[in-house]
């Protein structure tokens, strides 16, 4: 057997303290414990002043803007697309009236490389 | 060797590639470059997140954090605090009070039940190595590029899961006849009030295998909970849409599931591969399934400077997808001759395996290493990419160019 290929008790030592407990877990009873934590906020907005406010406006409620920044350049058909399931899949509650500079600021988005 | 060391060293690796500036939140421990044609491809590194080491950062809420590559170089098990998180409605529960969680099981079925987790752990315990990985893994690499989460190929992840078999769980329900599907749904919601709720559906001859499970311990340890503590439904073989997270609420179904994330949502051409042509129209689709066989270096990475004169050293990690892995073969010359390389143990049928070959040496010059894996049901990896518009399954025998000096 090639010395890369780590047997499991190797493979215990990599996770420390994790496996320590799953060698237990087999003869106890697992004990669970009770979790309270706090997920990170994001205050990041899209950039661009005026022509980021309908953006702004709309669609940060769901998801961060880092669902929308990552995304490779699309063509404005493709934006629209995407708005529109916004709108009638996930229930966005958008005026028809942002639509236009929605698609207007996303088309335009450069992704930086 | 011990994971706070790895971290470190992740973070320090990530700060490497400097700072992203302005968007880089407070809490970013570096960032990273991700290899997506066209960009945009630098991501923050983040330790902020609950039971979470260094992470990359795809987008804050709902949490999508993908494992940094190098920790798969690590070993064939996904450590609990580097594996992926993905959520799709920002209504995450950030409490859960263990004693007094229920598992509810409901609909066609003899008799209700209420489940606490003490229940459940006296049930009869199931424990299996499995893959878990997105239905989008490694989407962003995909040309043309398609929407949706931004995934490099971290989207994925082993673990040993313990639990209790789903069908134990049914049978003390009492399935009643003409039942057709059972529905899961776990504790988080929608952001606003008609939205749809995510929740999957599974066949019942499917949800009924012995092999289904309902985890609470994943590689020995309760689940974090931004995998989905108390428990998560585990479907050894299948894409993780299907692994509901934080399982609160199982319902027998007397007809097919028609609600959105199982009819509408995640659906595949229904074509080998599920690969169609860009712009291509017309075609049948089906709800996303069973995983297919994959295998990635973890040792070179792309664009690496290697050595002339002396064998080439490989190794990475491979998965049959929806059954074992038979053979995995590597390529010194895009594809032309393979070469067979050495499997490591066995963790079962739906682990990651390792591989590991040697190249002879390679002459002075720019090279494209491929690494291919063939399963035990004989299906293996395709030499060029398959598309699809939603970007799921990404398949291909992967490249990595290598220059030899
Ligand atoms: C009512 C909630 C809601 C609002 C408001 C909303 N989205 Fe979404 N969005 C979603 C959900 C849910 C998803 C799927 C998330 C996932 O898969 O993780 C999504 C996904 C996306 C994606 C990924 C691609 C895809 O098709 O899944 C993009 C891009 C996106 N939204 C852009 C926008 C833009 C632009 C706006 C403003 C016009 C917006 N969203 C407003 C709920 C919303």
């Amino acid at each position: 057997m090639p010395t890369m290929i780590l047997p499991r008790l190797a493979l215990a030592a990599l996770f420390a303290v994790p496996l320590a407990g799953g060698a237990a877990l087999a003869s106890e009873a697992m004990r669970f414990k009770s979790v309270s934590v706090e997920l990170p906020q994001s205050d990041r907005t899209f950039p661009g002043g005026h022509e980021a406010e309908a953006i702004n406006n709309n669609c940060l409620a769901c998801h961060s803007a880092g669902m929308v920044l990552t995304q490779p350049k699309r063509s404005r058909t493709e934006w629209s697309a995407t708005v529109n399931k916004m709108i009638h899949i996930y229930k966005a509650p958008i005026d028809d009236t942002d639509v236009p500079a929605i698609v207007d600021y996303l088309a335009s988005m450069r992704p930086q490389p | 060797m011990n994971h706070r060391a790895l971290s470190r060293r992740a973070v320090l690796a990530g700060l490497g590639f400097g700072s992203l500036g302005a968007a880089a939140p407070a809490w970013a421990a570096g960032s990273v470059k991700l290899p997506l044609p066209g960009g945009p491809d630098a991501r923050d590194l983040t330790t902020a997140f609950p039971g979470k080491g260094s992470m990359i950062l795809q987008r804050t809420r709902p949490p999508l954090l993908e494992t940094p590559f190098e920790v798969f170089d690590q070993g064939v098990f996904t450590p609990n605090d580097r594996f992926y998180v993905r959520w799709h409605w920002a209504s995450i529960p950030t409490e859960v009070d263990a004693p007094s969680f229920r598992l509810k099981i409901h609909g066609h079925v003899e008799k209700e039940l209420s489940l606490s987790l003490d229940d459940i752990v006296r049930l009869p315990q199931f424990e299996i190595a499995a893959v878990n990985q997105c239905s989008g893994n490694s989407r962003g690499l995909f040309e043309p590029r398609v929407s949706g989460a931004q995934w490099a190929n971290g989207a994925m992840g082993n673990a040993l899961w313990t639990g209790v078999r789903l069908k134990d769980v049914l049978d003390r329900a009492g399935v009643k006849a003409g039942a057709v599907q059972v529905r899961f749904n776990g504790l988080d919601e929608p952001v606003v009030a008609d939205a749809p709720d995510f929740k999957k559906s599974l066949d019942l001859d499917h949800a009924r295998d012995g092999e289904v499970m309902i985890a609470y311990a994943m590689n020995g340890e309760q689940l974090p909970l931004l995998n989905g503590f108390p428990l998560r439904l585990v479907v050894p073989g299948w894409y993780s849409t299907y692994w509901v997270k934080m399982l609160s609420d199982i319902e027998v179904l007397d007809h097919a599931d028609e609600q959105f994330w199982t009819k509408t949502a995640y659906r595949i051409p229904a074509t080998p591969g599920a690969n169609v042509r860009p712009g291509e129209t017309g075609y049948a689709t089906v709800p996303i399934n069973r995983m297919v066989p994959r295998s990635l270096l973890t040792n070179v990475m792309a664009d690496a400077s290697v050595r002339t004169g002396a064998p080439l050293n490989l190794r990475g990690i491979a998965f049959g997808g929806d059954c074992g892995v038979r053979t995995v073969e590597v390529s010194p010359d895009g594809g032309q001759s393979w070469l067979a390389a050495a499997l490591g143990k066995d963790e079962g049928t739906y682990s990651f395996r390792r591989f590991e070959a040697s190249l002879p040496a390679l002459v002075a010059g720019r090279h494209e290493l491929k690494v291919r894996c063939t399963n035990t049901k004989g299906v293996a990896q395709p030499l060029e990419p398959t598309w699809n518009p939603n970007g799921f399954m990404r398949s291909v025998a992967e490249t990595t160019p290598v220059v030899a000096s």
